[in-house]
């Protein structure tokens, strides 16, 4: 087994799977904003198809989604995605409904007294959110995020059932053709790698954000 | 003329009446404090004044504006978006759980409506807020963050923060309940001294010794409606009706 071939491969993968967690996320919790701001609409037909979409997302396997939408597609409606586009648009869906239910039980959670104390104040409704809620949102969804941007790093992974080269298919290959467990120990070194990260990012903002409680 | 006129007004709150009829007048200068037993409907009154809950039924004029009449099926009809704003520019309401907003300082807390409603200067409304938290004896807190103050120094803090709109009434919904008693005194003060200085308000309390001497005139209400009104002397030595009298009397003998 040649250790700098396995490690030039298995970074190069890694590009891939860091590609698909940072698409991601530049699309998902934009989405998943809109998507919690139709969940708490009061126009039902609003509300009920965002409710419908959310419990497709959670309720089946991502990994089915990603098939479905890889596969499934093209018999429906005659669009063939490439690989990795297909795996992007399954994972921002499928992440924007899990970040739409922390930001709406975020949004929940800002006291009504807050929104009666802008009122008075004058406040329109947009400023009332974007200065007076959402700041304290992002304060008090920190920690689930944190476990959601954990996951995603993961998740990539399962984007070789479509066949993305990622991180674990790259490593799996090396391990069927040396017969060697070793790139098992060098993926999870780097999934750990990538997960160290992220979670000293949320390190950081939750000790910005501890100025106030 | 009065600045505050609010006549006949109903509300209900899933089918059980808050609100049966009630009305106040307010003229320019004047304190009115609105006593009663709790679930009375004094908060929802004054809720319904600074249009934070709407009216069934009644009218309510501000400052020569009409927010809202009877119409012709005898509900409420609001006016349009833009008097209802106007309308709560004239009107300041200082809550019991003082509701301050706990991501900004004391000083952004006072500044932030002057500067993003009214479009104030930023330096102007520092400078406008830091004497009013002077004149609150909190001048050295404007860097401070909510969480850190007192519940009294909090109240005081929105109190300023409501002044700071300069509001031609001011409407306090039970200032003091959330306070230690130790701490209501240093409210009770700053309201004594807003009368002193002829700010138009409208008091609902609990604190009766405060509801008598600041105020020019006393409303008492007991199940949605205005049982007694008149001057202090009026309501609390002479009372006409059973209840303000039986009200008062747990009070007298503690």
């Amino acid at each position: 087994m040649n250790y700098s071939i396995l490690l030039s491969q298995m970074l190069e993968a890694s590009l891939m799977s860091l590609r698909l967690f940072f698409s991601t996320l530049l699309f998902s919790v934009p989405l998943g904003l809109l998507v919690a701001a139709g969940r708490r609409s009061r126009v039902k037909l609003v509300s009920w198809p965002v409710r419908i979409y959310i419990l497709l997302m959670r309720g089946t396997p991502l990994m089915l989604q990603l098939l479905f939408i890889f596969y499934g597609l093209k018999p429906l409606t005659g669009i063939q995605l490439d690989r990795v586009f297909a795996a992007q648009v399954a994972f921002i869906l499928n992440y924007a409904a899990y970040f739409a239910e922390i930001f709406r039980g975020g949004i929940d959670a800002v006291p009504r007294g807050q929104y009666e104390a802008a009122k008075v104040l004058g406040f329109t409704r947009r400023q009332t959110f974007f200065r007076i809620v959402l700041p304290q949102v992002c304060k008090m969804i920190l920690p689930p995020m944190s476990n959601e941007f954990i996951n995603l790093v993961k998740d990539t992974s399962l984007a070789q059932v479509i066949g993305v080269t990622e991180l674990l298919r790259v490593t799996s290959d090396w391990v069927s053709s040396a017969v060697s467990m070793v790139p098992f120990a060098v993926a999870a070194v780097f999934y750990l790698a990538m997960n160290a990260v992220v979670t000293r990012c949320f390190a950081v903002a939750e000790k910005r954000l501890d100025y106030y409680r | 003329m009065p600045i505050l006129t609010a006549r006949e007004i109903y509300k209900s709150f899933d089918g059980a009446g808050v609100l049966k009829g009630v009305s106040i007048e307010v003229e320019k200068g004047e304190v009115l404090t609105i006593i009663g037993p709790s679930g009375s409907g004094k908060s929802t009154l004054l809720r319904c004044i600074a249009q934070l809950e709407t009216v069934d039924r009644g009218a309510i004029s501000v400052c020569g504006d009409r927010l809202v009449q009877n119409g012709k099926d005898r509900t409420a009809a609001y006016s349009d978006r833009a008097t209802c704003s106007r309308i709560s520019r004239h009107i300041g309401l200082v809550f019991q759980n003082f509701n301050l907003f706990p991501h900004f300082s004391v000083l952004r807390n006072i500044t932030e409506a002057p500067v993003h409603v009214l479009g104030k200067k930023k330096e102007e409304a520092e400078a406008a807020a830091r004497e009013l938290l002077k004149k609150m004896e909190l001048s050295d807190k404007a860097d401070a963050y909510p969480y850190q103050l007192s519940g009294g120094q909090q109240q005081r803090v929105s109190i300023a923060r409501a002044l700071a709109m300069d509001p031609d009434i001011l409407l306090f919904d039970e200032p003091t309940s959330a306070l230690d008693p130790e701490l209501t005194g240093e409210i009770l003060k700053v309201i004594r001294e807003l009368a002193a200085e002829r700010m138009t308000m409208v008091i609902v309390t609990h604190e009766m010794a405060f509801a008598r001497d600041v105020a020019d005139r006393v409303v008492f209400m007991a199940d949605g409606a205005v049982v007694e009104e008149g001057t202090p002397e009026q309501v609390f030595d002479n009372a006409q009706s059973r209840r303000t009298k039986s009200f008062l009397s747990r009070f007298s003998e503690s």
